[in-house]
């Protein structure tokens, strides 16, 4: 991760990590990330919606896992080599783990390179966005955390 | 003087001597002549005050400081205990109760004064010296000339050298003042040097001291008891430097007079002004002796609290403060919670890693007999080292029920039922987090009981019962589990009127209610939102509380049970696990899944062959020694397909929830493990039949079954 500590932000820049899901990017803010693992064995915890893939161990610790796939309405996961686990650290969550396809990079966006996205209740992807970036390697869509993680009722 | 720092010991301590003052009144209400509660009583209302003076509570410390003054009446025998003084002096706890827990929440003790409170217990202190024994009154009588003569003349048996007279004579002369000061310190203060530098300080602005009794150097090392008197020199009024000198903190009185050149004079010749003087002087004399020699003579009384409630005050060892009179207790240290729940986690951890060698070495297949042998070391220190870290955390209950005698009483009061609690089993030790949930559903039983379950005394006479109801709190440890019982002697449940009640709510159809067992019935009271009691009271009957006795009691993995026997009473049994975070555990396989089930709730595991399963009403179930147990097939609930031929015998493990039973079918057996039981956390919350997760020796993640919510 020494490519994080070089890219500190300087005034008004946001940081995220870019992620893969699918042929599509999304950044993810870099304050909520705890951690970035490799897949490890998920433990699958019965007779709960089924975005929640289960649970595993981080250090002694257990952690629930999500699809972010699944939540947004995507196909199902395929684990690959490049599959990784991002830990989220969410302040009303608590600690979650979401499943990415691939860890690009990270990239500093400044604010005013981000664009707000209009909600739309027709597309639902959009509404788990909280804006769009634009970097130099193309559009990030950036994730909403919040609604990405909250319990679907 | 920054006290913050302070504040948790002192919630802490306040806390202690709150609960110990309820205790030692309630025993005083029935015994009203045990000096060793009084004196009790009168020490902890002392150390109270003196803490809540140093930590600038005034109001509390007012109502502590009138409290303390009725019990050294009492102590004294000038008054005696009645029942409405034990009445105000439990309103005084309750207030007293209410500033800790402002100060609590905001470290401001609110400004609440209790005036009503304080002038009941001032009217009890004159009430009771009004119609007190003649006896008792005599013995007041010299301690009170000794204090009055103190106060008025104290600096009367100055002796003053020829300097200092010529001092006065000439001060006189200019026309400036010679007032006589004395000064009293309040008991509670702590460092009495310092507040009379104070004091000396403030005079010094106004006038000139000329001398000082005890001498300034005696005063400045603290050789001095409550009193100190002062000749001085002023331009000033006599009024103005008393106030001045009031004005210093703890200083509880300051008493003056302007002395003429006579009494200047007259003190040249001591022992003939004190002839002269007649009566008065003669009072004043012996008055600072006299003050000595009494604070010798009682030195349990004014004086012993001193140096103990220091201790109090400061974070000092705490072994520094027990009193030489009580029982010698036991050498502790006060640890943060926190800390210990680092130290369990630790040993968590290494209990963990301990499984990870104990699978390694089984894994690598060639583990020399040395390896094994440390391994099994290093499980049996790893086991002690558990046991001992959770005993550690395990404090006795006695925290939690000490405060109950006192509530009973008060409903006792409210209800006007006559009953009486019986405890047994304080002692009994439970995890620390255990012990501080336990209070509230444990409460609600109780006024349950005291409410609903005794009967008046009038039907109680009727019945042919003691016209006294009894409430008993019985607490023991049974295995790997402690119980707690309430249990009273009173009507019992009425499952006819409960069942009248779930069917007139549309809880459940009066068909149901035909079909249900008794026990089925009673159940039905842990529905949110029952209650049987025809009138709605401030005690109980607002229907909150059963369900949230028993929710309470399953998020600290326990279990609650009522037996009732209508006209008998009623038994509610409480089954709490030891510990929270360690469990000794079966790990079975379903599928491809490992999970983990408590030991505390196996009964049996049996082999039982396909063609033993029985189905009623359309339910698998088991014979087994003349019981029918239920199966519950695990990998059904759990949507896992089963890896075993339906022609196999089944693996059954047989749990219990209180009286009942039930059959797990399981595909294998792998044996007992200890496991550290982590939260799944908030965000997996809606599977109810898992109560956890731990870490497995190969770092995999097995669940925990929760049996009783299975059954």
């Amino acid at each position: 991760m020494n490519e994080v500590e070089e890219l500190r932000p300087v005034g008004q820049t946001t940081q995220f990590i870019v992620i893969k899901l699918g042929d599509e990017q999304y950044g993810i803010d870099i304050k909520y990330i705890d951690n970035i693992v490799r897949m490890p064995h998920i433990t699958r915890v019965p007779k709960v919606d089924d975005y929640l893939k289960g649970v595993i161990n981080l250090r002694g610790e257990v952690i629930p896992v999500m699809s972010i796939r699944i939540k947004m309405g995507l196909e199902e996961d395929v684990e690959t080599k490049s599959s990784r686990i991002i830990i989220l650290k969410l302040e009303q969550q608590g600690t979650i783990g979401v499943i990415v396809d691939e860890v690009k990079e990270v990239v500093t966006l400044e604010n005013d390179r981000i664009e707000k996205v209009a909600y739309d209740s027709k597309d639902e992807k959009s509404n788990f966005l909280c804006g769009v970036g634009k970097s130099d390697g193309g559009l990030i869509s950036l994730l909403d955390l919040n609604a990405v993680v909250l319990e679907s009722v | 003087m920054d006290v913050s720092q302070y504040l948790e010991i002192f919630l802490d301590e306040t806390n202690e001597h709150l609960q110990n003052l309820n205790t030692q009144i309630l025993s005083l209400e029935q015994d009203p002549e045990n000096m060793d509660t009084i004196n009790e009583i009168f020490r902890a209302a002392h150390s109270l005050k003196g803490m809540a003076g140093t930590m600038g509570y005034k109001r509390m410390q007012t109502l502590t400081h009138d409290m303390e003054n009725v019990f050294s009446e009492v102590r004294n025998g000038n008054i005696k205990v009645k029942a409405d003084m034990i009445d105000v002096l439990f309103q005084c706890l309750d207030a007293l109760e209410e500033y800790n827990t402002n100060i609590r929440e905001s470290s401001d003790e609110g400004t609440n004064d209790n005036g009503a409170l304080i002038k009941r217990l001032n009217d009890i202190m004159g009430g009771g010296s009004d119609d007190s024994a003649a006896p008792a009154e005599q013995e007041q009588a010299p301690q009170a000339q000794a204090v009055d003569a103190a106060a008025a003349g104290g600096f009367v048996g100055i002796k003053l050298n020829e300097n200092q007279q010529s001092v006065l004579g000439e001060a006189l002369k200019q026309g400036k003042r010679v007032y006589g000061l004395t000064v009293k310190v309040q008991e509670s203060c702590i460092l009495k040097a310092a507040r009379a530098f104070l004091v000396f300080k403030a005079i010094e602005e106004t006038s000139e001291i000329i001398v000082s009794d005890p001498s300034s150097q005696d005063i400045e090392d603290e050789k001095f008891d409550l009193h100190f008197s002062l000749i001085i020199v002023s331009e000033a009024e006599l009024n103005e430097v008393v106030t001045a000198a009031k004005s210093v903190s703890e200083i509880e009185d300051v008493s003056g007079s302007v002395l003429n050149i006579d009494d200047v004079g007259a003190a040249e010749t001591e022992e003939s002004h004190a002839a002269e003087t007649g009566a008065e002087a003669e009072a004043a004399a012996p008055a600072a002796p006299a003050q000595e020699a009494q604070a010798a003579q009682t030195p349990v009384a004014a004086q012993a609290p001193a140096p103990a409630e220091a201790a109090a005050q400061t974070p000092a060892p705490a072994a520094k403060k027990a009193p030489a009179n009580k029982p010698v207790v036991n050498r502790t240290v006060r640890v943060d919670i926190e800390k210990l729940d680092t130290l369990m986690n630790l040993v968590s951890e290494l209990i963990i890693a301990k499984n990870s060698l104990v699978s390694a070495s089984a894994m690598s297949g060639n583990s020399s007999q040395a390896v094994n042998e440390q391994i099994e070391y290093l499980e049996s220190v790893t086991t002690s080292l558990h046991e001992s870290v959770m005993k550690v955390r395990m404090v006795p209950i006695e925290s939690t029920v000490n405060k109950f005698p006192r509530m009973v009483r008060d409903l006792q009061k409210k209800l006007g039922k006559k009953m009486e609690l019986y405890m047994s089993g304080e002692e009994t030790e439970l995890d620390r987090t255990v012990v501080d949930q336990i209070g509230d559903p444990l409460m609600h039983l109780l006024r349950n009981s005291a409410d609903h379950g005794l009967e008046s005394a009038a039907v109680r006479k009727e019945r042919g019962k003691p016209e006294v109801g009894s409430i008993f709190l019985d607490a023991y440890q049974d295995g790997n589990n402690v119980v707690i019982e309430v249990r009273d002697d009173g009507n019992g449940i009425d499952t006819k009127a409960v069942k009248n009640k779930a069917i007139e709510r549309g809880v459940i159809t009066p068909e149901q209610g035909e079909a249900m067992s008794e026990k089925e019935i009673i159940d039905l009271l842990f529905n949110a939102g029952f209650s049987t009691a025809k009138v709605v009271s401030d005690v109980s009957g607002r229907g909150v509380g059963l369900d949230v006795v028993k929710s309470m009691i399953e998020s600290l993995s326990g279990e609650v049970e009522v037996k009732s026997r209508l006209g008998e009473g009623s038994t509610w049994t409480i089954r709490l696990p030891l510990t929270l975070a360690i469990i000794q555990a079966l790990m079975v396989e379903i599928g491809d899944e490992k999970y983990a089930i408590a030991l505390g709730s196996i009964q049996t595991i049996e082999d039982i062959l396909p063609s033993d399963v029985n189905l009623v009403q359309a339910k698998e179930v088991i014979q087994l020694r003349d019981l029918v147990i239920p199966l519950i097939r695990l990998n059904e609930i759990l949507d896992i397909p089963s890896k075993k031929d339906p022609e196999e015998n089944l693996v059954v493990v047989v749990v219990k929830k209180g009286d009942k039973l039930a059959g797990l079918v399981v595909d294998e057996l792998i044996g007992q493990q200890e496991i550290v039981i982590k939260s799944l956390g908030k965000y997996i919350s809606k599977c109810k039949i898992i109560s956890g997760a731990t870490v497995l020796g190969d770092g995999e993640v097995a669940l925990i079954l929760d049996a009783n919510s299975l059954i």
